[in-house]
């Protein structure tokens, strides 16, 4: 378990990281990079996994059930449809890769 | 082997902000998915091995729901036409603030023991996930075009509030009272959360829509980060909280590249008139 302040360091130095990190992005790149967070988020599934595992009783499992169908596809969905979108960029750009 | 799986939740957090970095610049930004989604592997592959997890019936339905969401999501990911990608990544994302809303669930409907922060924060996360799930499939819907009409009606702002009003009250009440909630309490709690996400998105006109959907994104982010906090992961806390703000500032640079604020975009449709005031 993360305690309280420390928890707090965490938040506070994601938080910065995450304003730093898109702070000069193009506009080209905004649907891109709404999607690719979309993925990044998918780690709930690890979250979603560990309750199921945790589930004790029919109605927790079905919870659980649920949440990592939903997960799965949020993790799996993500990448795929962002992945498909930057394909593009190494298509018209010279530059990638 | 507990200390393989934090190693392995450290490097998919670096790599989860590394890609993003990637992602910001068209040049390196197709590497950049590849490296969050080596990290998003190898946490998920190290988490079936996370001690304390029991059952192999619990296995088995973790299993069945990976290959049955991730296929779907899958197939309909690679056929989607590349003009409807804002939908599809709205159907995501509230896919993800769904999964937050449930692990939180599972913790309140076993009335876990839990400190008065966590449940707090329990709590928070699962009104937050449940109002972008709920408000992201109904963005789909209005993008798929299953949702033609934009729903407005007089006072409309006032019975929003109303509803978002009761149910931090009713959210107030679980995350105060320890164990000692009901669970129908839990079931009208998160039927509230449900009902605001619709009414919140409802009025807004389809044209707002990547905007709106890009402020889901960050909550469900904040969603996540809270769970996180909730199960004790940090791999979930930073990756959530860098998605939840990379997300409220990207909603912002959204709102701003259509010449309108963010509250513009969520709230000049109640009502008459007034937006074109604001725009100006």
């Amino acid at each position: 378990m993360i305690e309280g302040f420390v928890a707090l360091y965490i938040f506070m130095l994601a938080a910065f990281t995450g304003y730093e990190v898109i702070s000069k992005v193009p506009v080209i790149l905004h649907t891109p990079l709404m999607s690719g967070s979309n993925f990044v988020h998918g780690i709930v599934l690890v979250g979603a996994m560990v309750a199921l595992g945790h589930a004790q009783t029919p109605l927790e499992q079905l919870i659980g059930f649920v949440g990592v169908l939903l997960a799965a596809g949020n993790a799996v969905g993500g990448y795929v449809v962002t992945e498909r979108m930057l394909e593009m960029f190494k298509s018209s750009g010279k530059g990638g890769q | 082997m507990g200390f393989v799986i934090e190693v392995a939740y450290f490097v998919a957090a670096v790599l989860f902000i590394y890609g993003l970095k990637k992602m910001s610049s068209p040049v390196t930004a197709r590497r950049g998915i590849v490296w969050a989604g080596v990290g998003m592997l190898v946490a998920v592959l190290v988490t079936f091995f996370q001690p304390g997890l029991h059952g192999v019936g619990n296995y088995l339905l973790m299993f069945i729901a990976i290959v049955i969401g991730g296929g779907v999501a899958w197939v309909s990911g690679k056929r989607v036409a590349m003009t409807d990608m804002p939908q599809m990544i709205a159907l995501y994302n509230g896919m993800g603030g769904g999964a937050a809303a449930a692990i939180a669930g599972v913790e309140l409907v076993r009335h876990e023991p839990m400190t008065l922060t966590v449940q707090l924060i329990a709590v928070l996360g699962a009104l937050i996930g449940t109002v972008a799930f709920s408000g992201s499939l109904i963005a789909f819907a209005k993008l798929q075009g299953l949702q033609r009409k934009t729903i407005r009606f007089p006072n409309q702002k006032f019975v929003n509030m109303a509803v978002f009003a009761v149910a931090v009250l009713f959210g107030l009440i679980i995350g105060l009272s320890g164990t000692g909630y009901s669970g129908g309490l839990l079931f009208v709690f998160f039927l509230l959360a449900l009902s605001f996400g619709v009414m919140m998105t409802v009025p807004i006109g389809g044209a707002d829509m990547p905007v709106v959907i890009s402020l889901y994104n960050a909550l469900t982010g904040l969603a996540v980060g809270f769970e996180g906090f909730v199960l004790g992961n940090p791999a979930m806390m930073i990756a959530g909280i860098v998605v939840g703000s990379a997300g409220t500032l990207l909603t912002q640079l959204m709102a701003k590249a259509m010449n309108r604020s963010l509250a513009n975009v969520l709230f000049s449709n109640f009502g008459s008139g007034g937006a074109a005031v604001q725009a100006g």
